[in-house]
C-alpha cells in the first residue's frame, strides 16, 4: 500500500493501481471518454487530467501509476479550465442534435458539458467537418459527425470480438474511424456484434433496429435482465421495455450479472429482437386441419404430435423417425431430446444442427 | 572569437563516406574495440559521467537512459537510431550521415554492447532515399569487415509523418502500426520495440559516443556549457548569409551563431527574430541574442535548443504570417490521437488565419492564448505540447505585430 493525497485528503491505495483507479476506489469521480475497464488503455481523451503541485503539465490519471507521496488535485482551476476547453473543442466538431439523438440522456459528452457548464464552443472558426453516412448495413448506424475519436469502438472490435473490422484512417483533424479503404461494414470482417455500439460513449454508433424513435435509453421504463434465447451459450442481455413493449436490447457489462458474456453479444442477441412484438409471431400452437391452421392449446397440440409419432412408429417402425435438434436450446434440453428419441421413440436417429 | 569545434564532424570532407577503409584509417571502430574490452557498467558510467544529453530535443542524460535498459533483464533489447529528422529547417543528421556514416554505426554498436543488445534499427526519414542507400552500403561494408561483430543493424524508412520523430511513435511505425505516440510511462528504455527495452537516441547523440569512449568523460565535460557539455550541430536557414551546418561548443551565444558563423544578415537586412529548435521552437527577439545555445539557458528564456535548427528572420518578415504558416504545418502533422492536439492545432490554425487576414479581435487573441496553454498542459506527446510555442512566444515578444492586425475596436 502507498499513501496518496487526493484533494487534500490522504488515502491508502495499492501500489499497482493508476491514479484513476485510486480515485474510483475512493468514490472520487473523474470524467473519461477513452477509458474502458475491459479495453487496453489509450490515454488519449485527456479528460481525466489532474494537477500535481510542482508539475508544469497536467497528468492523465488513467495511464499514470500512483506512487507513495503522490499529491493531486482533481478539480483545481487548471484542471477545470483544461476539461472545459477540451469539451469546447469536442462540441465544436459534434453534430448537436440532442433532441433527436438516440443517445440523449445517456451520453457522456452531454453529461460532462452539463457538469462543467459548457453550453457552447468558442472554437468554431473553421466550422466543422462533415462525414457522410453511407453505410447501408441493417444494424449499426455510424454517424461520425458525432464521433469524438475516443477509439473505444476500434479497441472493442479488436480486443473483445477480435474482428479488427475498423481502425483509424487519415490523421489530425481529418482522422476518422473507418473500415479498410473506407469500405462498407458488410464488406469488412465486421460480424455486426455491436460491441462498438455498446462502448460508444456518445451518439456516433447506435442501433438501427431500436432507432426510428421507438424509445431512447433514457426513456425506457425498465431493463429486464434475461438470457438470450438464440443459442445454448446463455448470454445475459437486457430487454429495454417501454409501454410494455421491447424497444431495444442492451447488455450488462457487470460480470456479476452477466457471467457468461460480460456484456458481449452477437448480432442475433443484440439486433435480432424485433420479432418479439411482430404481428407475424406465433404465440399459440397451431394444428393444420383440411389445409388450414387453427389455434390450439399446448396440451392438445402435444397430444396431437404424440399420437402422430406413435402412429408412424406402429406402422413403419421406430427407425422411420429421426430427431433433429437445435442449437437454440441448451445442452440439457438436447440431452433430453436424444433420451426421448432413444428411450421413448426407440430410435438412434438423432442429430443436431451444430454438427452440420 | 568563437571557433567551430568538430567532434561529430571530425571526418567531414576528410574521408570518403562510402569507403570503410578511410574510416578505419582515421581510427574508426577503435572505440568499439575499446568499449568491448570494458564492462557494460563501465561504458554506461563513462557516458553518464560525460554529461552527454540527447541531441534530438529532449536533452535527457544519455548514459542514464542506457542504464535503464541495462538494468532490465530481457531476452531482447534494441538500439534505435532516430534519423527521422522531421523538424523543418533541420538537416544536421543528413550532414552527419553524408560525411561519416560509420561514426553513427559505431556509436550504436557501443550502445548495443553497453545495454546488452544485438539488434539495432536506423529509422531514416522517407525524404532521404539517398541516405538510406548510403547507410545500407555502410552497414554491408561494416558487416563484411566484421567490425560490428554480432551486432546487426537494419534501416527502416519513414513515410513522411512528422510525429514519427517522437520516439514511441517511431517505434510504432517500425512495428508497422499507425505512427501514433504511446502514453508514458512505460518509457521506451523500459518497454519499447516489441515491448522490450529499447534505447532511442538521435543520430548526433550516437555520433558523440565514439569520441567519449576514446577520450574519456572528463575531456568531454570540459567542452561547452557545464550542464550540457560538448558541441551542438546547428543548421542555419532563413535570412542569414551562410546557410550552413556548423558544429560549435554549447556555450556559444545565439549572436555568435548568427553574426559570426552565419556571417550576419543576408542582403544587409536588419535582424528581427530567430526561431531555434525547429518549427515547435520559440521565437527569440534581438534582446535575448546573448543567450548561450545550451539546453538549460535556452529553456530559461522560454525557448528551446531542440534539434538545433536556426531559422533567422529579418525586418521584412511578417511574424504573424510566419506563425500562421507554422500553425498550418502542425494542423497537417497532428496524428489525431489525443483530443487537445487533434482539435487544438486545427483551431489554432483557423484563428491564426483570421488574425493574419485582419479579421480578428482582442477576444480572438485571448481565445488562442487559452487554447495554447491548455494544449501545452494536456497534450499526449511532445508534438502537441510544443506546437503552441511559436504562437505563445510571438504573442509575448512581438505582441504589437498581432495588435496591428486586429480589427479596430
Amino acid at each position: 500500500m502507498v499513501t496518496v493525497t487526493i484533494n487534500g485528503q490522504q488515502y491508502q491505495v495499492p501500489e499497482d493501481v493508476t491514479i484513476l483507479e485510486a480515485c474510483r476506489m475512493n468514490n472520487i469521480d473523474l470524467p473519461t471518454f477513452c477509458y474502458d475497464d475491459d479495453l487496453k488503455l489509450a490515454g488519449s481523451c485527456r479528460m481525466c487530467v489532474v494537477e500535481s503541485p510542482g508539475r508544469p503539465l497536467l497528468i492523465a490519471a488513467c495511464v499514470t501509476p500512483v506512487f507513495d507521496g503522490l499529491t493531486i488535485e482533481t478539480e483545481s482551476p487548471a484542471v477545470i479550465r483544461a476539461r472545459k476547453t477540451i469539451l469546447e473543442l469536442l462540441i465544436a466538431r459534434h453534430k448537436m442534435e440532442c433532441h433527436v439523438c438516440e443517445k440523449n440522456g445517456d451520453c457522456r459528452l452531454q453529461d460532462y458539458c452539463y457538469r462543467y457548464g459548457v453550453a457552447e464552443s468558442r472554437f468554431t472558426d473553421g466550422g466543422m467537418l462533415h462525414f457522410p453516412i453511407e453505410d447501408p448495413n441493417p444494424f449499426i448506424e455510424r454517424d461520425y459527425d458525432k464521433c469524438i475519436m475516443c477509439t473505444r469502438c476500434v479497441r472493442a472490435c479488436e480486443e473483445i470480438t477480435v474482428a479488427q473490422a475498423i481502425g483509424v484512417k487519415d490523421r489530425g483533424h481529418h482522422a476518422q474511424i473507418s473500415t479498410a479503404f473506407n469500405g462498407k461494414l458488410e464488406d469488412s470482417p465486421c460480424v455486426f456484434c455491436g460491441q462498438c455500439v455498446m462502448v460508444c460513449p456518445v451518439g456516433a454508433l447506435t442501433s438501427k433496429v431500436s432507432a426510428a424513435y421507438h424509445g431512447r435509453p433514457s426513456d425506457v421504463d425498465k431493463r429486464v435482465l434475461t438470457t438470450c434465447s438464440y443459442c445454448g451459450t446463455g448470454c445475459t442481455l437486457e430487454l429495454n421495455v417501454k409501454d410494455n413493449k421491447v424497444v431495444g436490447v442492451t447488455s450488462n457489462r457487470d460480470e456479476n450479472f452477466s457471467p457468461v458474456n460480460k456484456g458481449a453479444l452477437c448480432v442475433k442477441g443484440r439486433f435480432g429482437w424485433d420479432f418479439i412484438n411482430s404481428s407475424d409471431r406465433l404465440t399459440t400452437p397451431l394444428i393444420k386441419e383440411n389445409g388450414e391452421f387453427r389455434p390450439a392449446s399446448w396440451e392438445e397440440a402435444l397430444n396431437f404430435a404424440a399420437q402422430g409419432l406413435k402412429k408412424i412408429k406402429e406402422e413403419k417402425g421406430a427407425d422411420s423417425i429421426a430427431v433433429f435438434t437445435s442449437a437454440r436450446i441448451t445442452n440439457e434440453e438436447n440431452y433430453l431430446a436424444q433420451k426421448l428419441a432413444r428411450a421413448a421413440l426407440g430410435t438412434n436417429n438423432v442429430d443436431h444442427c451444430a454438427r452440420l | 572569437m568563437a571557433q567551430e569545434m568538430h567532434i561529430v564532424l571530425k571526418n567531414r570532407d576528410k574521408i570518403n563516406p562510402l569507403d570503410i577503409n578511410d574510416y578505419l584509417a582515421a581510427g574508426g571502430y577503435q572505440s568499439l574495440v575499446k568499449a568491448r574490452g570494458m564492462a557494460q557498467e563501465e561504458v554506461i558510467e563513462e557516458v553518464k559521467n560525460s554529461g552527454l544529453r540527447g541531441r534530438g530535443g529532449a536533452g535527457f542524460n544519455t548514459g542514464l537512459k542506457w542504464s535503464f535498459s541495462y538494468n532490465i533483464k530481457s531476452d531482447e533489447k534494441y538500439v534505435i537510431c532516430n534519423a527521422d529528422e522531421g523538424e523543418p529547417g533541420t538537416y544536421k543528421d543528413r550532414i552527419i550521415f553524408e560525411s561519416d556514416p560509420h561514426i553513427v554505426l559505431e556509436g550504436m554498436a557501443i550502445c548495443g554492447h553497453a545495454i546488452g543488445s544485438k539488434k539495432g534499427y536506423i529509422y531514416c526519414r522517407g525524404e532521404y532515399p539517398q541516405v538510406v542507400d548510403l547507410l545500407k552500403k555502410a552497414i554491408s561494408q561494416a558487416k563484411e569487415k566484421g567490425v560490428l561483430g554480432d551486432f546487426d543493424i537494419e534501416v527502416r524508412m519513414g513515410a513522411g509523418a512528422y510525429v514519427c520523430g517522437e520516439e514511441s511513435a517511431l517505434i510504432e511505425s517500425i512495428l508497422g502500426q499507425r505512427g501514433e505516440p504511446r502514453f508514458k510511462p512505460p518509457f521506451p528504455p523500459v518497454s519499447g520495440l516489441n515491448w522490450k527495452p529499447s534505447i532511442v537516441n538521435n543520430v548526433e547523440t550516437f555520433a558523440n559516443i565514439p569520441a567519449i569512449i576514446h577520450k574519456g568523460a572528463q575531456w568531454f565535460t570540459g567542452i561547452g556549457a557545464k550542464s550540457y557539455p560538448g558541441t551542438k550541430l546547428l543548421s542555419l536557414t532563413g535570412d542569414v548569409k551562410n546557410r550552413v551546418c556548423i558544429e560549435v561548443p554549447t556555450d556559444t551565444t545565439i549572436r555568435d551563431v548568427i553574426f559570426h558563423f552565419g556571417g550576419g544578415m543576408r542582403n544587409n537586412g536588419q535582424f528581427k527574430a530567430v526561431q531555434i529548435g525547429g518549427t515547435s521552437g520559440g521565437f527569440i527577439p534581438e534582446s535575448l541574442l546573448d543567450t548561450p545555445i545550451d539546453f538549460d539557458s535556452m529553456r530559461k528564456i522560454g525557448a528551446t535548443l531542440g534539434t538545433g535548427a536556426v531559422f533567422v528572420m529579418d525586418q521584412s518578415r511578417d511574424i504573424v504570417d510566419v506563425v500562421t504558416r507554422i500553425s498550418k504545418f502542425f494542423e497537417h502533422e497532428s496524428c489525431g490521437k489525443c483530443n487537445p492536439c487533434r482539435e487544438g492545432v486545427f483551431r489554432c490554425h483557423e484563428i491564426m488565419k483570421k488574425i493574419n487576414k485582419g479579421l480578428a479581435t482582442e477576444e480572438d487573441l485571448e481565445k488562442i492564448q487559452l487554447l495554447c496553454l491548455v494544449m501545452e498542459q494536456t497534450c499526449l506527446c511532445g508534438c502537441g505540447q510544443a506546437a503552441p510555442s511559436p504562437i505563445l512566444t510571438t504573442l509575448k515578444h512581438f505582441q504589437e505585430e498581432y495588435e496591428q492586425k486586429l480589427l479596430p475596436a
